[in-house]
Parts: structure tokens; C-alpha cells; sequence
């Protein structure tokens, strides 16, 4: 006969009784759940005033709707293209020097036999991730300076007569920002590709060079493919955060005279917002800022899928 | 096995491409603290490369009479340790939480989580949400926004549910309270991982200027980095407003170098403990997703 009491037992203790007895486990999460709301969730419902006329005297509800006003106005903005150029080139060429100079350098910095050697190496370059952009950008405005080191050794080397204007000449500072955040961070990008490059077989390595693989056939023919997953993760992720990460360094490295090819999405949002209080018109901009850039993640997702599942090499 | 020609070569090339690669990092480095050292006038001939050639103390003397440095020193030291301790309680105490397979909501407060990850009210909108929290001038506004963070739940759940679920099971028969077996048993097996999300909260909470630079216009709350970014952008100290332009332009450079390595100095310092947790920090996370 069928024990009645067990039948109880097994039943699912009432959700009140449950929630009593975890009651440590849950106390433990509703702190971070309130802050959550708090700092994540009620700024997000903030997003609304870039459909409204927000002023310092409105609340974020009680704004009067305005629809896509904001948005056209930024579209017909004249600084407009001109800050969406500066975006996309300046993100563009970050991209391309900055993507495949970290993969050549895991594959060079794995090739170093000398294990001391290639940790001094990696923790060398690891060391500029770790200072700010605020160190750093004022390390290359002192670097190219009049009297600055790049100045005075072309002066020294006698191939310019007089200093040459670096950071107050817009022409040039595409390339400042590139170069100075390759520098910054092509250490830190060898990071992961090294890591992956450590769980590859090395009896791969063995047997090609039974079979008289070069060191370049060996790199194009084992190293690369081990590491193709990690390649593609971090083709996502620096395509998603293309255009937000420059914040940091363009306010530094930004000055009156080189705004013309300083000026970026984010830069501009800062500026209309936080310095000039059109709150409506520069979250319009940022709202802009993030549909792009997921539109952006998407594209990559589906374009390196192909790399991440079949082999394309 | 022995080394063919062509490897010895490669080996060859690829050492004087690192010994190359590994100058152009940390010349320049090496070249701001040399210059930090050296007479300012003199400086400005050129030539200082990795040594100073007038050996002078008067950058760093300058800048320490500045009563501003020692507020904003104050005020960064304190945020990186505030940030530090009660992020790293936050996010242990969460992650451990959603190791619980029967905690009630878990499936809620992941969404809400990962929710966080990829969405963000942005600049603006979070800039006077913050307001209206009275968050402006007040030095709470560098702690509690970023108290939460989901990657770093993941990747400490992540180790927490390495730890054999046994250990807890055998101290709970034993009449141990959930809080026993986290304080006595939890933590201190994830000293690693705790580390890990340590450091690198107490890297970002140094070098962060932003927050400073969007919520903070108080100069007394300044920490330093963004002490700093006012003397970069400025390129001229409210203590030496006056002169002619040379020694203005001078003073300011100097006092400027010195910043920005007393400024570097904590990060340097705390650099070789961080470098075991490098990869850790970075491969818990990633990977796992």
C-alpha cells in the first residue's frame, strides 16, 4: 500500500517555505538587483527624451513628445558628416593596422625560444594597457611638441629646418590617434591569441617539421588555424566597440585646431550634452551611436560565422 | 632535433624584431621619467633620452607644494580602495547566490544581467538620471554605478562552480549556516579569483577620469587622473599664471611630467602582482560564453 505521508512529502514545498529557505542565498542577490535597477535599467528608460523636448525644468515623464525632430536635426546637422567621417576613418584605420598587428605579433612573440626573453617582451608590452589615456596623451602632446623628442631629432637629423606643428595640424591627427593607440594596445591584443596558441598540439609542429615545413608554413599551417576561433571572438568584439571606445583618448589628444579631425560621435555627445545641456539633441545622437553599432555587431556575427564553424583556410 | 638553416635565420630576425618592438614600448616610458628629472630650461635643448642630463628634484618639489595634488592623491587612493572592497563583496556575493540551481528568480536575474551587458542608457540620459539621485559632486558617483558589474559576476561564478559541491554538502551535515560555508569554505578557496577582479577593479578605478570629468566639477573631489587631464588640456597650472610665456609654458611642462609619474607610479608598482591574474581575468570570462 501506498504510503500517504510520502506522497506529501514530494510534493513542492510551498513557494513561501522555499523563498524562507534560501533566505541568505537571495538577501545575497537583491543588492546587486537594486542596483541594477538603479544605475542600468531606470537610465535606460532615460532614452525617451531623444523623442522629447527635455529641458532642466522638465522631468524625464513630463517632457512634451517631439517625435524624430532631433534625429532629423542631427541628420542636417553640417558638422554631421563630418563627425561621422572622423568616426568611421579613424575607427577604420585602428581596425586595420590594429587587428592583424596583434595576430603577427602573438605569432612572432610565440616563435621567441628564450622563455625569459618572451616574458620580458610580453610584460613590456602588456604596460601601456595599464595607463590611462590621460598619461599617455599627455606623453605624445609632449613628444610632438615644437620642442619635443620627435622634433628635435628630425632637427637634429637635419630633415626639417623648422618644427613642424603636429598637434595643430588636423591633416595629421588621423595618424596621431591611430599610431598612439596601436602603440597603446597592440600588446595587450597578443593576450588571448597567445594564451590560445599554448593549447595547440605540439606534435603538429613536430611532425611538419619531419616533413620539411618552413617556419613560415608552419605558422601559416598550424599556428593560424589554432587560433581562428579567437580570431573571430575578437573580430566581434572590436567591431561592436569600434565606435565607443575612443571617448577617453579624444578628449586628451583633442585641441581648438584640430577639432575639424578630432570631433567623433561620442566626443560630439559630450560636448551637446554634458557642456552645452541640449540633453534631447545629444542623446538622439547617442541613440544613432548605438544602432549603428549594432548593426554593426550583427554584420560581423554573420560574417565570421563562417570562420568560427567551417574552415576557411 | 636540430635547427635548419632557415629557422636559425628566422629565430634570428624575429629576436632583433622583439629586442626592436620591445624599445619602441618602453623608450618613451623611460624618456618622461628621465625628462621629469631634468632641469625644465635645459630640457628644452633636446636631447634627454634615457638618463637626465641637469639632475634636478624642481619638478616634483613644485608640484608637491601644490596643495591640490595631495587632495587629489587623497581622493584617488580612497576611491580605488572603497571601489575595490565593496565591488569585489558585491560580486562574490552574487555570483555565489546564482550558483544556487534552486534559487527562486535565477533565470530573471540572469536576463536582467546579461540585459546590462549589451544595453546602456548612455551618456546623457544617465547623466541626469544621476542628477536627480544627487549623485553630481558627491564622491559616491565613482563607486556605486559601477558596484555592479555582470561580467565580473559571470566570471567569478564561474570558478565558484568549480569548487567540488561536496566540500559544502560534508560542512552542512556538520551543522555549518550557509554563511559559514561561504566565509569559512567559498572564500577562501577563490582567493585567485577575488584577486583577479581586484586588481583590475583597482586599475580601473585609478585611471578612470571620465566619471570625474562628466559628474565631478568640484576640483576638491578631483582624483588625480583627472587633476591631470585638467593640466594636460589646460597646459597651465593655476599656481604659475603669471611669467613670460617660456617659463610659463616651461613650469607647466614640468609640473605636468611630474604628475604623470607620481600619477603611473601605483600602477607600475601593482603591475607584477597583476600579471599572474592577466590571463585568468581575461579567459574565465570569455571563454565560458
Amino acid at each position: 500500500m501506498e504510503d500517504s505521508s510520502t506522497t506529501h512529502k514530494n510534493k513542492k514545498p510551498s513557494f513561501f517555505r522555499r523563498f524562507k529557505d534560501q533566505a541568505f542565498y537571495q538577501a545575497m542577490i537583491w543588492p546587486s538587483v537594486i542596483l541594477m535597477i538603479l544605475f542600468n535599467f531606470i537610465p535606460m528608460y532615460g532614452l525617451i527624451i531623444a523623442f522629447k523636448n527635455y529641458t532642466v525644468l522638465d522631468t524625464i515623464g513630463g517632457a512634451p513628445w517631439v517625435g524624430f525632430e532631433y534625429f532629423q536635426e542631427f541628420f542636417k546637422d553640417p558638422l554631421f558628416w563630418t563627425v561621422m567621417k572622423n568616426t568611421f576613418g579613424i575607427a577604420f584605420f585602428k581596425m586595420l593596422i590594429g587587428f592583424p598587428g596583434a595576430i603577427m605579433l602573438a605569432v612572432l612573440i610565440n616563435e621567441v625560444a628564450n622563455v625569459h626573453f618572451k616574458k620580458f617582451v610580453q610584460t613590456i608590452s602588456y604596460l601601456p594597457h595599464f595607463l590611462s589615456w590621460v598619461i599617455l596623451g599627455g606623453m605624445v602632446i609632449m613628444w610632438l611638441s615644437d620642442t619635443g623628442f620627435l622634433n628635435s631629432l628630425l632637427m637634429d637629423l637635419k630633415v626639417i629646418s623648422k618644427p613642424i606643428e603636429f598637434m595643430a595640424d588636423p591633416n595629421k591627427y588621423w595618424a596621431i590617434a591611430v599610431l598612439s593607440d596601436f602603440w597603446k594596445e597592440v600588446g595587450w591584443g597578443t593576450i588571448l591569441y597567445l594564451a590560445s596558441m599554448t593549447a595547440i598540439d605540439p606534435s603538429l609542429y613536430e611532425a611538419a617539421k619531419i616533413d620539411g615545413a618552413t617556419k613560415w608554413q608552419q605558422i601559416i599551417h598550424i599556428t593560424i588555424p589554432g587560433i581562428r576561433q579567437m580570431i573571430a571572438l575578437n573580430l566581434i568584439l572590436s567591431i561592436g566597440g569600434l565606435l565607443g571606445s575612443n571617448l577617453d583618448q579624444t578628449l586628451v589628444l583633442q585641441n581648438s585646431l584640430n577639432y575639424a579631425s578630432s570631433e567623433v560621435l561620442n566626443s560630439y555627445v559630450f560636448k551637446m550634452g554634458i557642456k552645452q545641456g541640449n540633453f534631447s539633441y545629444a542623446t538622439a545622437v547617442g541613440i544613432f551611436v548605438s544602432v549603428v553599432s549594432l548593426i554593426l555587431i550583427v554584420l560581423s556575427r554573420w560574417g565570421t560565422r563562417k570562420i568560427s564553424d567551417k574552415s576557411v583556410f | 632535433m636540430r635547427k635548419t638553416k632557415e629557422e636559425k635565420i628566422f629565430n634570428f630576425v624575429n629576436l632583433v624584431f622583439m629586442v626592436f618592438f620591445t624599445i619602441i614600448i618602453a623608450f618613451p616610458l623611460i624618456n618622461i621619467v628621465a625628462l621629469s628629472f631634468n632641469d625644465p630650461l635645459d630640457a628644452l635643448k633636446g636631447g634627454i633620452f634615457l638618463w637626465p642630463r641637469k639632475f634636478t628634484f624642481e619638478s616634483y618639489s613644485t608640484v608637491l607644494e601644490n596643495h591640490a595634488i595631495y587632495l587629489a592623491f587623497i581622493v584617488s587612493v580612497s576611491k580605488t580602495i572603497v571601489g575595490i572592497v565593496l565591488h569585489t563583496f558585491v560580486t562574490a556575493i552574487t555570483a555565489y547566490a546564482l550558483t544556487r540551481e534552486d534559487l527562486i528568480g535565477r533565470k530573471w536575474f540572469e536576463i536582467m544581467g546579461i540585459l546590462t551587458m549589451f544595453v546602456n542608457g548612455g551618456m546623457i540620459p544617465t547623466f541626469l538620471v544621476f542628477k536627480s539621485y544627487g549623485l553630481l559632486n558627491n564622491f559616491w558617483v565613482y563607486i556605486l554605478p559601477v558596484l555592479f558589474s555582470f561580467y565580473d559576476v559571470i566570471i567569478m561564478m564561474n570558478f565558484f562552480r568549480g569548487i567540488p559541491r561536496s566540500l559544502e554538502e560534508s560542512a552542512e551535515i556538520d551543522g555549518a549556516t550557509p554563511f559559514t560555508v561561504f566565509a569559512k569554505i567559498i572564500i577562501p578557496l577563490s582567493l585567485p579569483v577575488i584577486a583577479t577582479i581586484a586588481l583590475y577593479h583597482g586599475v580601473y578605478q585609478w585611471n578612470d577620469y571620465m566619471t570625474a570629468n562628466i559628474y565631478v566639477n568640484n576640483e576638491n573631489l578631483f582624483p588625480l587622473q583627472q587633476l591631470l587631464y585638467k593640466i594636460v588640456s589646460e597646459n597651465l597650472s593655476p599656481t604659475v599664471a603669471t611669467g613670460t610665456a617660456v617659463v610659463r609654458q616651461t613650469t607647466s611642462q614640468s609640473m605636468q611630467l611630474a604628475t604623470m609619474v607620481i600619477t603611473t607610479i601605483p600602477v607600475v608598482a601593482v603591475y607584477p602582482f597583476l600579471q599572474k591574474y592577466f590571463v585568468s581575468g581575461l579567459t574565465l570570462g570569455a571563454v565560458k560564453k
